[in-house]
C-alpha cells in the first residue's frame, strides 16, 4: 500500500505473500465442486428448513391453537425466537460498520460473513412476529397505507409499529450495505471463471456484479458511500434493538417495565451475535482453510468483545435485582424473585450460567486460543441468550395480577418445530452463502497485504513489453 | 465511439503511484486508473474532486424525515385524531423512532441508488476490462492516446516506475 508500515505492526493476515494468492483462496470452495459432506449438511438444514415451513403451515390451517401459549402467557416462544435471531442479527452490521469508523483492520476479513449472518437471522426473525399474528395475510395491515376499511390507521404510537420500521429498514439496509460491498468480488470471480473457461459460471457472476470494472473515479466514491452507510448503520443498529427492548419496557408488566431496557438489550444483542460470529467462524475457517486470513488473532479479539459484553449483560441482570428492590415495589420485587426461584428457575441459572459465567473463560488466553473450547462456550452464550429472552417473557407473564389466572407455558412439538425450523433456514442459507459467494472480503483484504511479492504470471508476460 | 489507450500494467500499487505523480509532473492527463482495491492517496493525483453522494444522503434523509414527520402529523392530526387518555394529538416524542427510521432508509437507499445511476452500473451490464486481471492482482493506467504528445516519454516514464507491461487498447 502507498503508506508506510511499521513492520512491527501487527499482521492481520499470515503466510499471504501476492494479492493473487488471496483471490485463489478464497474463490477455491466457489470454483471446486460441491464436496460430499457440504451436500448432507446442506440437505440437512433445508430439510429442517422444509419441516420448520410445514409446522408454519399447519399453525396457518388450524390456528395459534396449535402452540402451547395461552391467556396469561401470549407471548413465548415465538417472541423470544423473534429477539433472539434478530440480537444475533445485531453482530454483522457491527462489525462492518461501528469496526469500520473505528479504523479496526481485523474486520476486513470477518465483515462479509457476519453480515450475511446478520441478514440470514433477521429473515428469521423475521417470521416470528408474522406469525405471532396468527394471520400471516394481514401483515399488511401493518403498512401506513389508504386502505378500505375507513381511516383505520396504524397507532404511530405503538413499539410494535416501530418495531416493523426498525426491522424492515434494518434488513433493507444490512442488505444492501453486504451486496454493496460484494460487487467488487463477484467482478474479481466473474473475470476468473471467464478466465478459466467458464463461460455460464462467468455471465452469472457478471450479471451479479453490475459491469464493475475497478475504476478508481468509481472506487473512490465507493469508499465514501460505504463510509456514510457505515455512519446511518450504527445508529440504526443501536436503535433497532432499543426499539424491541421498548416492545416490553414501555408496558406495565412488573419485569419489563424498566428504563434499562434499551442498552441492556443492545449489549445482550451485541453479545449473542459475536457468541454466533464465533460458532460460524471456527467452522468456516477449518472446512475452508481459511486460517491465513481468519487468524488466532482475530479469534482472539472477537473473544475479548465477548468477555466485555457478557459482563454487561452480567451487570444488567444484577442491576434490575437492585432496581426491584430499590423501587419498593411488592410486585416488582415478586416478579424478579419468581424470577430466580420461582417454577422457572432453571430457565434463570441457565442464562445466567451461560451469559454471565462462561464468557469469563476467555480471560485466560489458553481457553480464547484453543478453538474447540472456545466454541463450546460459543454454544453455550447462544444457549444462555436464547434463555435470557425465554426468562424476560415467559417467567414475567406466566404469574400476573391475579393469581387465579396464574398458568405455566410448555410449548408444544409445533412452536418447537418451527423454531428449530429456522435453525435449519439460516444454516442453509449460510451454506449456500459460503459455496457460491466469497466468505471473505477479498478487496479489503488485499489492502493489508503490506509488501506484496511480484506474482508468477508476471514473470511469462513481461516478454509483451513494449520498450519505449 | 472508441479510444485507443495506452496502457500501464503494474503488480504493486506503490508502482502506480510512483508514475502517476511523475505523469502528473509532466502535465500527461491520465483517463483512469482500474484497481482490484481502492489506493489510498490516488485521488490528488487523478484530480479526482471529493463525491457529492455525502450532499445527496443528506438530502435523501431530509426527505424521509420530512414524509414521516408530514405523514404522521397529517394522519394523527388532521385525518383522524384519536384521543387517547387526553394525551396530545401530536405526540412528537413518540413520533421519534419512526421518524429515524423512515431518515436512515431514504438517506440509504437514495445514496445507493444514486451511485449506480451516476456509475453507471446495473445487474448485467457488460463490463470493459483493460486487463483481465485488472479484479484480482494487475493494475492498470490508462491514458487516452490522442491526448500524450510526447509517447516515448510516457512509455519510458511507465517503465522506470515499474510498469510490467505496456500495451495499447481500443475500449
Amino acid at each position: 500500500m502507498s503508506h508506510v508500515v511499521s513492520p512491527i505492526r501487527q499482521k492481520w493476515i499470515t503466510n499471504t505473500e501476492t494479492y493473487g494468492q488471496i483471490t485463489a483462496d478464497v474463490c477455491r470452495p466457489i470454483e471446486s465442486k460441491p464436496s460430499l459432506p457440504w451436500l448432507f449438511w446442506t440437505a440437512v438444514s433445508g430439510l429442517v428448513m422444509l419441516m420448520g415451513f410445514s409446522l408454519i403451515a399447519w399453525t396457518m390451517w388450524k390456528g395459534i391453537g396449535v402452540w402451547g401459549v395461552n391467556w396469561t402467557v401470549g407471548w413465548a416462544f415465538d417472541i423470544t425466537n423473534f429477539v433472539f435471531w434478530v440480537g444475533i442479527g445485531h453482530a454483522g452490521t457491527l462489525i462492518s460498520a461501528v469496526l469500520l469508523l473505528f479504523r479496526q483492520p481485523w474486520r476486513n476479513s470477518i465483515n462479509r460473513a457476519s453480515e450475511a449472518m446478520t441478514i440470514f437471522a433477521v429473515l428469521c426473525a423475521a417470521l416470528f412476529p408474522l406469525l405471532h399474528m396468527g394471520r400471516l395475510w394481514l401483515g399488511l395491515w401493518f403498512l401506513p397505507l389508504p386502505n378500505t376499511r375507513g381511516s383505520l390507521w396504524v397507532n404511530f404510537n405503538s413499539p410494535l409499529l416501530w418495531d416493523v420500521f426498525a426491522i424492515s429498514t434494518y434488513l433493507t439496509v444490512s442488505l444492501v450495505f453486504w451486496y454493496l460491498g460484494m460487487i467488487p468480488d463477484l467482478a474479481t470471480i466473474r473475470d476468473r471463471m471467464a478466465r478459466a473457461g467458464k463461460k455460464i459460471s462467468a455471465k452469472i457472476y457478471g450479471v451479479l456484479a453490475f459491469g464493475w470494472e475497478g475504476s478508481t473515479r468509481t472506487w473512490s466514491r465507493f469508499e465514501i458511500i460505504s463510509l456514510i452507510l457505515s455512519g446511518l448503520a450504527t445508529p440504526l443498529v443501536l436503535s433497532v434493538h432499543s426499539i424491541v427492548s421498548m416492545d416490553f419496557a414501555t408496558s406495565v408488566i412488573p419485569g419489563w417495565h424498566t428504563t434499562i431496557f434499551p442498552p441492556y438489550f443492545v449489549a445482550g444483542a451485541i453479545f449473542s451475535g459475536f457468541g454466533m460470529v464465533q460458532t460460524l467462524m471456527i467452522v468456516t475457517r477449518k472446512i475452508y482453510k481459511l486460517e491465513n486470513y481468519i487468524t488466532m488473532d482475530h479469534m482472539e479479539s472477537i473473544a475479548k468483545i465477548v468477555i466485555a459484553t457478557g459482563s454487561l449483560v452480567g451487570l444488567a441482570y444484577t442491576t434490575e435485582f437492585f432496581v426491584a428492590w430499590y423501587s419498593g415495589s411488592i410486585w416488582e420485587r415478586y416478579a424478579f424473585i419468581n424470577r430466580a426461584f420461582g417454577p422457572y428457575w432453571w430457565s434463570y441459572w441457565a442464562m445466567f450460567t451461560c451469559n454471565v459465567v462462561t464468557p469469563q473463560l476467555f480471560w485466560f488466553r489458553k481457553i480464547r486460543t484453543n478453538m474447540v473450547l472456545t466454541f463450546i462456550i460459543s454454544l453455550f452464550i447462544n444457549v444462555g441468550m436464547w434463555f435470557e429472552r425465554f426468562v424476560i417473557i415467559v417467567t414475567s407473564l406466566h404469574r400476573d395480577f391475579l393469581p387465579s389466572s396464574w398458568a405455566m407455558y410448555t410449548p408444544t412439538y409445533v412452536e418447537a418445530g418451527i423454531f428449530i425450523g429456522t435453525f435449519g433456514m439460516f444454516m442453509f442459507f449460510f451454506f449456500l452463502f459460503s459455496k457460491y459467494l466469497p466468505v471473505i472480503n477479498m478487496f479489503e483484504v488485499k489492502t493489508l497485504l503490506h509488501h506484496p511479492k511480484k506474482p508468477s504470471h508476471i514473470e511469462e508476460r513481461e516478454g509483451l513489453k513494449i520498450n519505449a | 465511439m472508441n479510444r485507443n489507450f495506452l496502457l500501464g500494467k503494474f503488480w504493486n500499487p506503490d508502482h502506480v503511484l510512483e508514475a502517476l505523480e511523475h505523469l502528473q509532473d509532466k502535465g500527461v492527463k491520465v483517463y483512469d486508473v482500474y484497481a482490484p482495491f481502492p489506493i489510498h492517496g490516488i485521488e490528488p493525483l487523478l484530480d479526482i474532486k471529493r463525491t457529492r453522494l455525502t450532499v445527496a444522503a443528506f438530502i435523501y434523509g431530509a426527505f424521509g424525515l420530512t414524509l414521516a414527520l408530514t405523514m404522521m402529523s397529517l394522519i394523527y392530526g388532521v385525518v383522524w385524531p384519536v384521543n387517547i387518555g387526553g394525551k396530545p394529538y401530536i405526540p412528537w416524542i413518540a413520533f421519534t423512532p419512526i421518524t429515524f427510521e423512515t431518515t436512515v432508509l431514504f438517506a440509504a437507499h437514495g445514496m445507493v441508488l444514486t451511485f449506480f445511476i451516476i456509475g453507471p452500473y446495473w445487474p448485467g451490464k457488460k463490463e470493459v476490462l483493460m486487463d483481465d486481471r485488472q479484479t484480482d492482482d494487475v493494475f492498470v493506467i490508462a491514458i487516452d492516446k490522442k491526448k500524450i504528445s510526447d509517447m516515448d516519454g510516457v512509455k519510458k516514464t511507465l517503465s522506470e516506475a515499474g510498469a510490467f507491461e505496456i500495451t495499447e487498447k481500443e475500449a
